[in-house]
């Protein structure tokens, strides 16, 4: 019976396996468990995409959660004289946005959670210059989209050079921004990591919980085991 | 002194509630003096614990109405809210979430369990016949509630299920209309499948789930050897020689059972509370828009093997009726068990290699179906157009309609293949 039981399980893991489809994408270094990065990204994310996306799910003093006080958090990432306890929401007029940009910019509350950390981190780093484009910029990640590269003064301009030959097409950085190519990565990865914790915020913490919750119930088990055994010594 | 007092009170107590309500006679009948068969074992776990999650949905699904909004313009803020603002309501929305799929994993092993031990023969018939009707309107609540995060994945699997609809003959097109209320999924859909959701269906379910028990206690548990424990009864007590009492010995023997359950589930809650998006999927967290198709749409795991048989079956005069009429056959087809099965033994452990080899083909069939049913049909790429008879044809659909045909022929071939299997003796008690 037991060799049976593992031999479903074991037709049960390709269940489990990822699909994978559309472009490679970069492997996002995140580490939820850096405040130094999650509040640099914080940083990131109210001056640059805080101003046509909103995160109105997400209120200001949750990056408490992340080693900010609430004087910290008016005094450097709220510049429009919102309350603490407020959202994180534009004066963006809908409407206007759909007729400058084409599209919409999505509130990016839980985009982590649509997206995936290494979806954002590839999107973010694969804006490339474009002529065909409104804007004059295209990605490699999502193809013509609608969002201008709004870190372009940061990173700099990539083109996207095609080889012909092997049809292999490569981003080549024909101007450099204000940061070096390696700086640029990890400033993105601070941002995609501050997106992925505001996507859940209550996450790592209640990681915690979870191992007392499991260390409870494995004493819970161990008890509810012996209970078991002390009633049933006389059934045979 | 004063302590016989108090238990002469607490009888006086009973006595009088007993003159006007069963209360000792259902707690002997149902639980203290409930014989059950000595020698079950892990499979038997799952009955207890589909309860379990029915009270844990019931009981989290109440506070989660609390603070959500049937309306498709607040729903999906109001989901957020719950994750964020809530007290503990991140923790409730994810035992509601993951306790949806494990139910479905509980009855999935419950129904396997009655499938290797034959716990729907005679004289049980009945008891399974409410299970299945438990299975169905359990799909239905999954459904129905699966609508109201009002995500992408919500809107359009609601939308692509009630299509389905459109395509039986000559009723179809209104049958939609009448279940969406509206020409499209929209705020009409969402309100009265909130009501479906929390009202409707779970009275439904309760009921079921208490004329599944009553059937149970009538007829009695069978057991790993699917013999009759009640043949060999004491003369004296009349209590069967292999039953114990339900109560205290299979009530402490499942809290085990119920330790081992809460200790996987909250790891999934605390940990892995999207399971690699089987549990909650990525494009769930995209509010729904009625304008943006996602690429590609897939109903929750529970749902797949039927869902890859909707798509294998070829459309038959340009209407998708047939895959319509088989998928709502893959369900049903649990329902005819107790008469298709011919075999003079219930359990596997006395059935020959025969059953054992249809069984196994059809389990392979449901997970591979399973699989099949959660990527797009192109997966894993198309034949050769050279290929005989498949050329050009996508491989996953081939495979799909390949393990389709095991599926139902391991119920439509039952009375045949039962009956002429060998089986070995069956004991006249039961085995440890």
């Amino acid at each position: 019976m037991k060799t049976k039981i593992l031999l479903v399980l074991a037709l049960l893991l390709p269940l489990m396996a990822i699909a994978n489809e559309g472009v490679e994408l970069d492997h996002a270094p995140i580490d939820p468990s850096n405040q130094a990065s999650l509040q640099r990204g914080a940083k990131v994310f109210v001056n640059y995409c805080l101003n046509c996306h909103s995160a109105a799910y997400m209120r200001y003093n949750r990056l408490q959660d992340i080693g900010l006080t609430d004087a910290q958090i008016k005094s450097n990432l709220m510049f429009a004289g919102e309350k603490v306890g407020d959202t994180m929401t534009v004066t963006i007029q809908k409407a206007d946005a759909k007729a400058w940009f084409g599209a919409t910019p999505p509130d990016l509350s839980v985009e982590a959670r649509a997206r995936g950390a290494d979806w954002l981190y590839s999107y973010l780093r694969g804006f490339y210059r474009d002529d065909t484009r409104p804007t004059g910029w295209n990605n490699v990640v999502y193809d013509k989209v609608a969002m201008p590269h709004v870190l372009w003064s940061l990173q700099g301009e990539q083109v996207l050079k095609i080889d012909e030959k092997t049809e292999s097409h490569q981003l080549v950085l024909a101007k450099q921004g204000s940061m070096t190519p390696a700086e640029y990565d990890e400033t993105i990865a601070d941002l995609v990591n501050y997106l992925v914790f505001m996507a859940e915020p209550f996450k790592e913490r209640d990681k915690n919980l979870g191992l007392l919750v499991l260390a409870f119930l494995g004493l819970l088990f161990v008890l509810t085991y012996y209970l078991k055994k002390e009633f049933w010594k006389d059934i045979h | 002194m004063a302590n016989n007092k108090l238990q002469q009170a607490a009888t006086n107590l009973l006595g009088w509630v007993d003159e006007r309500f069963p209360l000792t006679s259902n707690v002997k009948a149902h639980l203290t003096e409930y014989y059950a068969p000595k020698n079950f074992n892990f499979w038997y776990f799952f009955g207890s614990l589909a309860l379990l999650v029915l009270v844990l949905q019931i009981l989290t699904g109440i506070f989660l109405t609390m603070n959500y909004k049937p309306d498709a313009s607040l729903a999906f803020a109001s989901v957020e809210y719950i994750m964020r603002d809530v007290s503990w309501g991140r923790l409730i929305r994810y035992m509601h979430s993951t306790g949806a799929s494990m139910f479905f994993v509980v009855v999935y092993l419950h129904m396997f369990r009655g499938l290797i031990y034959g716990s729907y023969r005679t004289p049980r018939e009945l008891i399974w016949l409410f299970g299945v009707g438990i299975f169905l309107v359990l799909m239905g609540e999954a459904f129905f509630g699966y609508l109201l995060p009002w995500g992408q994945m919500s809107y359009w699997g609601a939308q692509v299920i009630i299509n389905l609809f459109t395509s039986i003959p000559f009723i179809g097109p209104d049958i939609s209309l009448w279940l969406r209320g509206d020409y499209t999924v929209s705020d009409a859909t969402l309100n009265r499948f909130f009501a479906f959701h929390v009202i409707a269906l779970p009275l439904v379910l309760l009921g079921l789930v208490v004329a599944h028990l009553i059937a149970l206690h009538e007829a009695g548990s069978n057991n790993p050897d699917g013999v009759e424990i009640k043949k060999h009864k004491d003369p004296k007590t009349k209590i069967p020689l292999d039953g114990i009492p339900f109560h205290p010995y299979y009530t402490v023997k499942d809290l085990v059972g119920v330790s081992v359950f809460l200790i996987v589930f909250s790891a999934i809650i605390f940990f892995a509370p999207e399971m690699g998006g089987y549990f909650l999927e990525a494009n769930n967290f995209i509010p729904a828009d009625p304008l943006k198709t996602p690429p590609h749409i897939a109903p929750v795991w529970y749902f797949t093997p039927y869902y890859s048989i909707l798509r294998a079956v070829p459309p038959i005069l340009n209407s998708q009726f047939p895959g319509v009429a088989a998928m709502g056959l893959s369900v049903v087809s649990f329902a005819f068990l107790p008469w298709l099965d011919r075999s003079p033994v219930k359990s596997i452990r006395y059935r020959g290699t025969l059953y054992k080899k249809w069984l196994a083909a059809f389990v392979v069939s449901f997970l591979i179906l399973g699989y099949l049913g959660t990527e797009p049909s192109n997966v894993w790429g198309q034949f050769s157009p050279e290929t005989w008879i498949v050329g050009g044809a996508d491989r996953a659909t081939v495979v799909a309609r390949v393990f389709s045909l095991v599926y139902f022929s391991f119920f439509a071939l039952m009375p045949w293949y039962t009956k002429k299997d060998k089986t070995k003796p069956v004991p006249e008690r039961v085995t440890a």
